[in-house]
């Protein structure tokens, strides 16, 4: 037993001897780039990143999620570099500047399975005011309609309501849902259902076979060509945000994020890029 | 009983690592009181229970209905928990022979480490149409129950499982000698002797079931309203600060936090009132 | 007679339920994950938000916050343990306040959890994201379901054993070594089984603590990227990235087997002295 003791006292400090000698190795020669916010923005900022890594040796990029919100006061707090939001930035935010990178649409998608086609802006009102409760009153079958909403204070939802002239104590939802993974398997999984999420997403999704498809707004299809070309009405900014200025590596990388060398990056995304 | 130099030299070390056990709820206490100030500050606390609902961009405040979402979620699964949880158990420790109740226990075991995100994108894709078909949306208090239970599940019978391997042998052969059927034994023997170890393992599962936050997300709707029938579309505290945090600023961040502080004090209350009712264990 | 018969059948029938609902889930994740999985998923990195590549960065992760949490927790749980069966009174007040902390702290949401952790370990005692910030957090939210099943075990031990031991002149120390603990094995490695999957299984709070980057840890002091929250994020935040998701939750459970199994054989040979069983 003693030397089993001995044996694990000794791994034990050899770990933590190990551990605290790795923790700053080479302080001055590493630069630390902090980016945190958005989770919608993450994968694609992780991503960007990696790709100027690889194009500045000693730089090492750190993305970590925790919302918009969060992105936003780290950036002003100077917790982080940048902060990551993807919505554009409010009144009380004015102090801060923002740089967009990408757009993300938001489409209307409905199961596959539900024979209408398409539904013009007032009767898409009526659904979520829940004055239209039943599919038959929009030429479909006879089945009550299952609203999806999304989760108070997400940028998409402020846009959804902003465009369709709503108050979001108007809207009566069956399901409230967080992230678009989660509306999209909602109404994958349910035939009499109504939500929206990211267009890319959803063009996405449907073209792997998952049983959604994307409305048109206002006769314009929704798709990702068509926010690119600014044609459809519904999109939100993904946006870096910055305190003041910004200088040094964290300069190099928004002018990175925000050229053309990425533009393969956000359509692997399914964001869509900024013509610029 | 006096002790020894060294045992009152290991007391006082003991009783410093058990402090520490209080001093993290405390200090958890602090933090949520800290980050409630700022709506705390001008919103009173009964607010909280009388504005007409919950809608924070909009200043409204009402954190009743996602209370009781929380307590009856807890409830539901709780009682679905604790029979299935002690009669794996009891199979895996009196029913089932060796091996097969090795693997059984290897099974439960694994359950216990998966993660919650499993479970509910599990939920998502699996319960939720197969619910949906019998009472359409599918979300419901219901499948977040069904839910929880699996989760809380591996925490029962784990615990009790290990309560009963710890009754002493000699009852069991006793009780053999006395010529009591298996159930009787089980029954009239096996389990009062686990008895705190049973108690226990139900609070831990209903401590879990409490805290879920990432599964009961996916499958229970998420609508802010009063459970009143299973099948209807619920949010459970712990999902609203999990659905809201990401976008929340000011006081509606803070009006988040607030839950957590009900939360806390809902848990306070309970696990108080069941430390004031409990009896000292049998010792033998 | 007929009592008997009705609860084996009842027992039986409520083993294979539940064992049916969990081959259920455990098989839709063997078959959506198995064929996206391979050697080089289990050593590469992440590419592509994690859609190709693999997760070994990831893999090293988990297993350092795991290591950080257990190594805090398990000692001090066991010594809380010790103190609460052995030198407490069990209805003393010091008693009560700790086992009822306990309780509480078992039932404090997990999202909570990482948000105290975030404020708590990376701003105010400047961990930053780091896997340390992660593991320590983690070892909180273990806390009560190490203790209380310990302290189970112990209070289940015979008095016998104490009285014994008293009369031989061992002092309570060496009674507790020598004896206690090896009889309290059972319930010891069950609350390991269990801290240990509640830790691996914890998302939440690790996201708001360990971090989100997936690159190959060099210290504890760096963020990493632990198997829940890769899940997570494939699942619920990366389109297309359900394929890769269920592969990483089939890598978790097989990690878990060989965890588990490592750690029973660890607690059962440390901790048995041969101890004849009356």
């Amino acid at each position: 037993m003693k030397k089993l003791g001995i044996v694990v006292a000794l791994i034990v400090l050899i770990g933590a001897v190990w551990g605290f000698l790795r923790t700053k190795p080479d302080d001055t020669k590493i630069e630390k780039l902090v980016l945190t916010g958005s989770s919608t923005v993450a994968p694609l900022a992780a991503e960007i990143g990696k790709r100027f890594e690889s194009l500045h040796n000693n730089v090492r990029v750190d993305v970590q999620t925790g919302g918009s919100s969060r992105g936003v006061s780290d950036a002003r707090a100077g917790l982080a570099d940048i902060g990551m939001a993807s919505r554009a930035l409010k009144d009380d935010e004015k102090d801060l500047l923002s740089f967009t990178v990408a757009l993300d649409g938001i489409s209307i998608i409905l199961n596959k399975a539900n024979p209408v086609e398409v539904l013009n802006k007032q009767q898409i009102i009526d659904i979520y005011a829940g004055k239209i409760i039943s599919w038959k009153e929009v030429g479909g079958n006879d089945a009550p309609i299952t609203v999806v909403n999304k989760a108070e204070g997400r940028s998409t939802l402020e846009l959804f309501l902003h465009y369709f002239g709503l108050k979001n104590t108007d809207i009566k939802p069956q399901v409230v849902i967080g992230d678009n993974q989660q509306g999209i398997k909602t109404v994958v999984g349910n035939p009499d259902a109504i939500g929206y999420v990211s267009v890319g997403t959803a063009e996405y999704e449907a073209g792997q076979g998952a049983a959604i498809k994307l409305l048109p707004l206002e006769g314009i299809a929704a798709s990702v060509e068509n926010v690119r070309s600014r044609s459809f009405p519904l999109s939100r900014p993904l946006n870096l945000v910055t305190r003041a200025e910004p200088v040094g590596i964290a300069k190099d990388f928004i002018e990175f994020a925000s050229s053309t060398q990425v533009n393969d990056l956000i359509e692997a995304q399914y964001f869509v890029p900024i013509p610029r | 009983m006096s002790l020894s130099r060294a045992d009152r030299q290991l007391v006082t070390l003991l009783r410093g690592c058990a402090l520490l056990a209080a001093a993290i709820v405390l200090l958890i206490l602090l933090f949520l009181v800290k980050e409630s100030w700022p709506v705390l500050r001008h919103v009173a606390l009964t607010r909280f229970v009388s504005d007409a609902s919950w809608h924070p961009m909009d200043g409204l405040y009402k954190l009743t209905p996602m209370l009781s979402a929380t307590l009856y979620s807890t409830l539901g699964a709780v009682l679905l928990a604790t029979p299935l949880g002690i009669a794996s158990a009891l199979f895996s420790r009196y029913y089932a022979p060796s091996l097969l109740a090795g693997c059984y226990r290897r099974l439960i075991e694994l359950l216990a480490g998966i993660p919650s995100v499993v479970y509910g994108f599990w939920g998502l894709i699996t319960l939720v149409p197969l619910i949906g078909r019998l009472h359409p949306p599918g979300v419901s208090l219901l499948t977040g129950i069904l839910v929880l239970t699996l989760m809380i599940l591996p925490t029962v019978a784990l615990t009790v499982d290990a309560a009963l391997a710890a009754v002493p042998i000699a009852y069991l052969r006793g009780a053999a000698a006395l010529g009591l059927s298996r159930w009787g034994l089980i029954s009239g023997v096996a389990l009062p002797a686990a008895r705190s170890g049973i108690i226990a393992g139900i609070m831990l599962a209903a401590g879990r079931a409490i805290g879920e936050t990432m599964a009961v997300l996916m499958v229970a709707g998420n609508v802010v309203q009063q459970p009143l029938g299973l099948f209807d579309s619920v949010r459970t505290l712990t999902s609203n600060i999990a659905l809201e945090m990401a976008y929340a600023t000011g006081d509606h961040r803070a009006a988040l936090f607030v839950s957590g502080l009900a939360l806390m004090s809902t848990l306070l209350v309970v696990v108080g009132t069941a430390e004031l009712l409990s009896r000292e264990p049998q010792h033998d | 007679m007929t009592k008997n018969s009705l609860a084996t059948g009842l027992i039986w029938l409520a083993a294979i339920l539940v064992s049916g609902v969990f081959f259920w889930l455990l098989s839709d994740i063997l078959i959506h994950g198995l064929p996206h999985l391979s050697w080089s998923f289990l050593a590469e990195a992440p590419r592509n938000a994690g859609r190709s590549g693999g997760i070994g960065s990831i893999i090293v992760s988990t297993v350092l916050i795991l290591a950080v949490a257990m190594v805090t927790a398990a000692p001090l749980s066991l010594a809380t343990a010790v103190l609460l069966s052995e030198f407490t009174r069990y209805d003393s007040v010091f008693g009560r306040l700790v086992r009822s902390s306990l309780d509480v702290l078992a039932g404090v949401p997990s999202i909570v959890f990482g948000l105290f952790g975030n404020a708590f370990f990376c701003i105010y005692l400047d961990l930053g994201f780091s896997i340390l910030s992660g593991g320590l957090t983690l070892a909180c939210m273990v806390l009560p379901i190490l203790i209380r099943t310990a302290e189970e075990g112990l209070q289940a031990t015979p008095n016998d054993y104490r009285l014994a031991a008293a009369a031989l002149g061992m002092s309570r120390s060496a009674a507790l070594v020598h004896l206690l603990l090896p009889t309290a094995i059972p319930a010891l490695v069950a609350g390991l089984m269990l801290g240990i999957g509640r830790a691996v299984a914890e998302t939440a709070a690790l996201i708001f603590t360990s971090g989100y980057v997936d690159r190959m840890p060099d210290s504890l002091f760096d963020s990493g990227r632990a198997l829940s929250v890769h899940i997570y994020d494939l699942s619920m935040n990366v389109a297309g990235g359900d394929a890769s998701a269920f592969s990483s939750a089939l890598v978790l459970i097989l990690l878990l087997l060989i965890i588990n199994s490592i750690a029973m054989g660890l607690a059962k040979h440390w901790l048995h002295r041969g101890v004849v069983t009356a």
